[in-house]
């Protein structure tokens, strides 16, 4: 009971430190036969019968080919669509029965997002961009820009805060595009491909920084086509034609749990 | 640890909806307008035209019907005229006026001046300086006519004296043989000094100058004519019969309709029918008929304006939101809800809008504040036509943003974000 006191503190309050969050044992992130297939015409089956878990602090990396479904598996970790089978808990919640409402209000507290085209504002300084994370949690501007700074200090663009998106590099774009991500203390980091428009030596130091960041607790699911990119991970899920494979253990050899529940331990 | 369905139940309930403080949704939309600044101008067009338009007809309206209105005070709604119709009798020279109306009028109260007047046409009269005929100047028909006017009708006429004075009710009393010249009577005479005690001699009979009139705020058209008092002018000439006698009264602001329906009665009691008065229009109906014509046309010109001022602004903000498109899958994903995108593009248009309206307002009011100053006039600017100016603007925006803003907050954040 206090238990769940606690945690609508936490929701209520928009962004206590995932790490502060006292039920470690819930997993982030819990698809259990979870499947998607666009209506069409013709109806397309993008994601089916997947089960998989990511704990709190894991940083997971998914592959596949181009169309294998790995956009449509973020969509719906992100709760940017609805899975047609199948049950998805994010920190525990089951959010098949949670209203549209409540499902954009968790996705914009517990959830941060980094895409492959940064979705910067074009007109505005790298601050306010960053600033627009907490537009709708009903913070003020002054403090909305403090926590904003500490978010670009924190991606080490300090220095840069008041440049617009077009005098950054894309390396710096995309570092700004993470801060944003970062401001709401989310419990998970999802990005769409962040380094697909980066050359391979910026790459490296936005994943440097992506690393950095769930070795200080954040938990993160990357989606790449990049081997290398891949390879920074604990863990890589395979999807091939909208069909979750068993995952692989990258770096420090996990004991590789067969699915469902393939990181329950 | 509670069954999954109960757990369900209270999360569900401990999470909070997102929302977004007013403040920050202006500034969000300020920012949205000003970004692409060449665009927004370009926006409004409509909306400045048709609001400016809005405010500079009205407020010219205003500002002209206030001069006809002052116009109007000074002169026309201080006079009354009295027409002696008479009986009806064909060529019954009874002259309807009594010997004291001068009296009788002046006594009602309101009334400044008045008095009977009539032209003597029928004598044919011929005017000379001298009493000899052929000398210069005389001639009969140079324009020059012989009127006859009681003492109150040329007070009434309010003339200003280039030199002398009028005749008085004495003179009048005692049909003495004096006049008093028009400007244009007095230089065809080549009557310009009083010293030498000059006479006018009319069809030969001498009638003593005792001034010579400058000008007159009332029926300027007399000005070229010789004056004598009615009473003389009897003895002389006998009672009008062509054009009958008129009375002109001149009355306080704001007496004149009273005294119009009081001065039949006040002159002959016993024949109030023998007249027929001209009171002073009403100011109302006045105003309006000018208004009307005018403000019809160029307001539904103005409205023209403002349906494409807001087909503009609905163009604009449909184009933004197409091409913010992933902006708004952006903004989902940190928490925006449908409405708070709508909101967004609403508040977008509204500021166009207001912002076109208050720049429309500036420049209708320049106008109007031009054309015063232009022709002298003062500007009338009601308040119930600058103030709601802007607002109409803000109405235009809101109505133009409907339906952008609805296609925005409809926009999946999913397929905003595969862009
Ligand atoms: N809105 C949609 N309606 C119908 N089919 C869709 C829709 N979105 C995606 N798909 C289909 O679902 C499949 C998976 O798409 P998804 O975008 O998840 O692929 P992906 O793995 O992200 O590919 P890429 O690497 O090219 O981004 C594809 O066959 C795609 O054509
Ligand atoms: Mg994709």
């Amino acid at each position: 009971m206090s238990l769940l006191r606690r945690r609508n503190r936490q929701a209520r309050s928009a962004g206590d430190d995932a790490l502060g969050r006292p039920m470690t044992d819930t997993p982030v992130i819990r698809f259990d036969g979870v499947g998607l297939t666009y209506p069409g015409p013709p109806p397309v089956t993008a994601l089916r019968d997947c089960r998989m878990t990511v704990e709190r602090g894991e940083f997971v990396a998914v592959v596949g080919p181009s169309g294998s479904g790995k956009s449509t598996f973020l969509n719906l970790a992100g709760l940017l669509d609805r899975p047609t089978t199948g049950t998805y808990e994010l920190d525990g919640i089951d959010v098949r029965s949670l209203s549209e409402t409540e499902r954009t209000a968790l996705r914009g507290r517990r959830l941060g997002f980094v895409f492959q085209a940064f979705h910067l504002l074009p007109y505005r300084t790298a601050l306010e961009n960053v600033a627009l994370a907490q537009l709708y949690s009903r913070v003020s501007a002054a403090d909305r820009r403090k926590a904003a700074a500490e978010a670009l200090r924190r991606v080490g663009l300090g220095h840069r805060m008041h440049a617009l998106p077009t005098t950054l590099s894309g390396g710096e774009r995309q570092r700004v595009a993470i801060a944003r991500a970062l401001v709401n203390r989310p419990s998970l980091l999802l990005c769409d491909e962040p380094t697909g428009s980066l050359d391979t030596s910026t790459a490296g130091t936005v994943m440097d920084l992506l690393a950095e960041l769930n070795s200080a607790g954040l938990t993160i699911v990357v989606i790449t086509h990049d081997l290398h990119v891949a390879g920074r991970a604990d863990r890589i899920l395979a999807i091939r034609d909208g069909r979750l494979s068993a995952d692989r253990p990258s770096g420090q050899a996990a004991s590789a749990p067969q699915e469902p529940h393939a990181h329950a331990g | 640890m509670p069954t999954p369905d109960s757990r369900r139940g209270r999360r569900a309930r401990g999470i909070e909806p997102s929302g977004i403080r007013r403040r920050d949704l202006a500034a969000e939309a300020l920012a949205g307008v000003l970004q692409r600044p060449a665009r927004s101008v370009l926006t409004m067009l409509g909306t400045v035209l048709g609001i400016g338009a809005f405010v500079a007809v009205l407020g010219l309206t205003a500002t002209a019907g206030g001069q006809i209105d002052k116009r109007f005070d000074e002169l026309s709604a201080t006079q009354v005229t009295v027409a002696d119709v008479g009986t009806g009798v064909p060529d019954d020279p009874t002259l309807s006026f009594p010997a004291d109306a001068d009296q009788r009028i002046g006594a009602l109260n309101g009334v400044v001046a008045g008095g009977v007047f009539w032209p003597i046409d029928q004598a044919r009269p011929r005017f000379a300086a001298t009493p000899d005929a052929d000398a210069p100047g005389a001639g009969y028909g140079d324009g020059i006519r012989l009127y006859a006017a009681s003492p109150g009708a040329l007070a009434a006429m309010e003339p200003t004296l280039r030199t002398g004075r009028t005749y008085d009710r004495f003179a009048e009393s005692r049909r003495e043989r004096v006049a008093v010249l028009g400007p244009g009577a007095a230089r065809k005479l080549g009557i310009t000094r009083l010293d030498g005690n000059p006479a006018v001699f009319v069809n030969g009979s001498p009638y003593t100058v005792v001034g010579i009139i400058a000008d007159t705020r009332r029926m300027p058209e007399l000005l070229s004519s010789v004056f004598i008092p009615a009473a003389t002018a009897v003895q002389g000439f006998g009672e009008p019969v062509g054009p009958r006698a008129s009375m002109i009264v001149h009355t306080r602001i704001g007496a004149a309709r009273l005294i119009a329906r009081q001065a039949p009665v006040a002159l002959r009691p016993d024949g109030p029918q023998l007249f027929s008065v001209t009171p002073p229009p009403d100011p109302r109906d006045l105003r309006e008929d000018v208004g009307r014509a005018l403000d019809s046309l160029f307001l539904l010109l103005a409205s023209v304006s403002l349906v494409i001022g807001a087909v503009g602004i609905a163009n604009t903000t449909l184009v933004a939101v197409l091409e913010r498109t992933p902006e708004i899958g952006l903004r989902r994903t940190l928490g925006a809800r449908p409405r708070h995108i709508a909101l967004q593009f609403l508040a977008e248009s509204t500021a166009l809008g207001t912002l076109g309206g208050l720049i429309g307002t500036s420049c209708g009011v320049a106008v109007v504040l031009a054309t015063a100053v232009g022709n002298d006039w003062t500007a009338i600017l009601e308040p119930w036509v600058v103030v709601p100016a802007p607002l109409i603007g803000s109405a235009v925006g809101l109505v133009a943003g409907l339906y952008p803003a609805l296609r925005a907050a409809r926009i999946e954040p999913a397929d905003a974000l595969r862009r």
